[in-house]
């Protein structure tokens, strides 16, 4: 008895202190990615006129319907969210509904789950009183996988419901929305990061983290491997550092299965058939991913000094090709096979 | 009595006969509080499972070895009934998903909410979550993976998985980045042989070095398949002898059989007998891609190198027709049509330039 009351007093006593050790136990398992998620607009990295646009916005209050476009990994996500949370603050909850890619996105759903949320007024103020904006925002992330048709269904309930709610697009290309969408929104393209910027950031990380990370060699490496995609490259790391327990430039590579360059060179110099076919067999059976060399493969050949145009236009267009096939399940035995054959024939008729 | 493969299947990280940093890797990851969603990859005969199974052990101990089968049935969105076997212990349950083909969606997403919502009774020492092993998840369809991609954040907290892939080449960039990718490499052909001697001795058998040498050459890098064929060897032969034949799989030397008959002749009517062969290599169950593979091999051997590339360049085209097909034996006899077709051309030619 004594024991249960004992404990009784200090759990309501102590309230503040257990909570305090319940999150940090809930954040351990928290990405990186998530954790370091930027908190406001100002925290996000580069990006100046985009930021520089919605802060206005945000300072007087009124959100125009937004386009969010640009390569992975470049803040869009992030973005939004933190406008959203500085408008909306602890009611962003009831206020945004977030749909992505991995949630039913077919035009029923536009026409039931979006148009009754975009139709609800809300009103503007807080259930505390305090003034807050008078709409909602729908958030559509990964935009471009949406078909044509759940686009199009969109479009008069985007206008039609303007005083009651905000739409947020997201998409990497932003030639896979139709026009009348885009022609509604105002359009903001994001950059691919300033490598300084994203070296910057992951110094923070790991500072917070207090993970050794030497000096930035490892860093440069680590943003090479990504290009400016700074999800990645802070995924990469916590791989690394959860694998390895410490960071390292092989260990970045093992962790992003990335093929090692000798091995893309090996490719492109294979001298006949033969050797072709002993490659192809020896790089399948230690497990590489033939996209990812595919990958590295078209970055090295369009950047190659000692090939001539020709022989560059040759060796991508199969590589397009080839890389088409292999996204919809051929055997990577054969793409790999038919690729190199294109790459000695190439180098042997310059 | 069982196979030596499952008999002498390491059951502890530090047991494993090859990779060793990595299974130190493993091992230190384990103990660390937090435990990311893992995506095995590797060659068939790699020893992915075998890996997965260590570490399940080393996360929940001799408990996660009791197993037992259960048939789980499920309902898809149009009501049709699908049942599919899994394999689990209390700690982990095991599913195959492209078992029931294109309803895999429904079962991924059922079971892993099963067994998500399904907290563990909590008891000190133990784990806060349960595993969800997936196998072959290179095969799933995308809308699958698409839908694991959500499933995989959203019960973070209960359960993590494990997939098991051939190669990530299929598997969705968005996938893989929420993983903790492992690759295994197949194990060379030294390592293959230092397996076979440890295996026969713990058999009490003596095996010459050159027999163990030259079944680990047959075997494709495949470790399974190696201790099979020895196995399969010692039954044929015993006390072994260096210069003993080893067994080749019979599909193997059929499709060799298959390649030297497009090889022989080329006319319509061989092109018939072809396809009897081929019919009786699918109704086996060879999958189609390794008779695609295998006719590839053997047909391109005496051909130059420009007929090398068209044929190669003809095999890709097809194979991939066949993936997006559903008719495998259709493919594979257009390539067959069209081999003859080069081939003959070819050997044509080559007359004319003698006379």
């Amino acid at each position: 008895m004594q024991a249960f009351l004992k404990t009784g007093k200090i759990s309501s006593t102590d309230k503040p202190s257990t909570s305090g050790v319940k999150s940090t136990k809930k954040k351990a398992p928290a990405p990186w990615v998530e954790k370091y998620r930027p908190k406001t607009i100002d925290d996000i990295v580069d990006q100046g006129e985009v930021v520089q646009v919605l802060r206005e916005c945000l300072a007087g209050g009124d959100l125009p319907h937004l386009l969010f476009y640009g390569p992975p990994g470049t803040g869009k996500t992030s973005a939004i969210l933190a406008a959203a949370r500085q408008l909306f603050g602890d009611i962003t909850r009831e206020r945004v509904l977030e749909l992505n890619a991995s949630d039913e996105r077919g035009i029923q759903v536009i026409r039931d789950k979006v148009k009754t949320f975009a139709q609800l007024t809300v009103s503007n103020t807080r259930p505390d009183g305090r003034p807050c904006p008078p709409y909602k925002l729908v958030i559509l992330d990964e935009a471009d996988s949406m078909t044509t048709a759940a686009q199009a269904a969109l479009r008069r309930t985007m206008e039609r419901e303007t005083r009651t709610t905000r739409f947020c697009l997201i998409c990497n290309y932003v030639s896979r929305i139709i026009p009348p969408i885009t022609s509604r929104c105002s359009k903001f393209r994001f950059k691919p990061l300033a490598r300084e910027n994203v070296i910057k950031r992951l110094q923070e990380v790991c500072k917070s983290e207090a993970v050794e990370v030497g000096d930035g060699e490892v860093l440069h490496q680590a943003v090479d491997t990504c290009g400016g995609d700074l999800r990645r490259a802070l995924t990469a790391l916590q791989c690394c550092q959860r694998l390895l327990g410490k960071i390292t430039a092989d260990g970045l590579i093992e962790v992003t299965g990335l093929v090692p360059e000798n091995l893309v060179d090996e490719f492109l110099n294979v001298k006949n058939y033969n050797e072709l076919e002993r490659f192809v067999e020896n790089f399948l059976m230690d497990a590489y991913s033939a996209s990812q060399l595919l990958e590295q493969l078209s970055e090295r050949v369009v950047n190659a000094g000692h090939l001539t145009n020709k022989q560059k236009c040759v060796i991508s267009e199969k590589l397009a090709v080839c890389s088409h096939r292999l996204l919809e399940g051929g055997a990577e035995v054969m793409q790999l096979t038919d690729l190199g054959c294109t790459v000695i024939m190439a180098n042997n008729n310059p | 009595m069982s196979l030596w493969v499952d008999k002498h299947r390491p059951k502890d990280l530090m047991k494993l006969d090859y990779h060793k940093d990595q299974a130190v890797r493993l091992k230190s990851l384990v103990q660390q509080s937090d435990f990311p969603h893992l995506l095995v990859y590797g060659p068939s005969g790699a020893g992915k499972k075998t890996r997965i199974m260590c570490l399940l052990r080393e996360l929940y101990g001799s408990g996660s070895e009791r197993l037992r089968q259960e048939t789980m049935h499920f309902t898809t969105p149009s009501n049709k009934k699908i049942e599919i076997m899994t394999v689990s212990s209390n700690y982990h349950i095991e599913v195959n998903p492209t078992d029931v083909g294109i309803h895999d969606r429904v079962v991924i997403m059922d079971l892993v909410k099963n067994v998500a919502q399904t907290h563990q009774i909590d008891s000190a020492g133990q784990r806060e979550f349960k595993v969800v092993i997936l196998n072959e998840v290179d095969d799933l369809t995308k809308d699958a993976q698409h839908a694991l991609r959500r499933t995989m954040e959203k019960y973070v907290s209960t359960c993590r998985l494990i997939l098991i892939a051939n190669s990530i080449s299929r598997v969705i960039t968005a996938i893989r980045s929420r993983c903790l990718t492992i690759r295994v490499p197949a194990p060379t052909e030294t390592e293959i042989a230092s397996v076979l001697h440890a295996v026969c001795k713990k058999e009490g058998l003596s095996l010459p070095s050159e027999l163990a040498m030259r079944i680990a050459k047959s075997a494709d890098r495949n470790l399974r398949r190696a201790l099979l064929m020895c196995e399969a060897c010692k039954v044929q032969h015993y006390p072994f002898t260096s210069d003993q034949k080893v067994p080749e799989p019979d599909w193997q030397i059929f499709i060799r059989d298959t390649a030297a008959m497009i090889l022989s002749e080329q006319s319509p009517k061989k092109l018939a007998e072809v396809r009897q062969k081929l019919y009786e290599l699918i109704i086996h169950g060879v999958p189609p891609d390794v008779i695609f593979a295998g006719l590839l091999k053997e047909l391109v051997c005496n051909c130059d190198m420009s007929m090398k590339c068209k044929i190669a360049s003809y095999a890709a085209q097809y194979e991939h027709r066949m993936r997006l097909g559903n008719k495998s034996i259709f493919h594979i006899e257009a390539f067959v049509a069209k081999f003859m077709a080069i081939y003959k051309k070819f050997l044509e030619e080559a007359l004319g330039d003698v006379f």
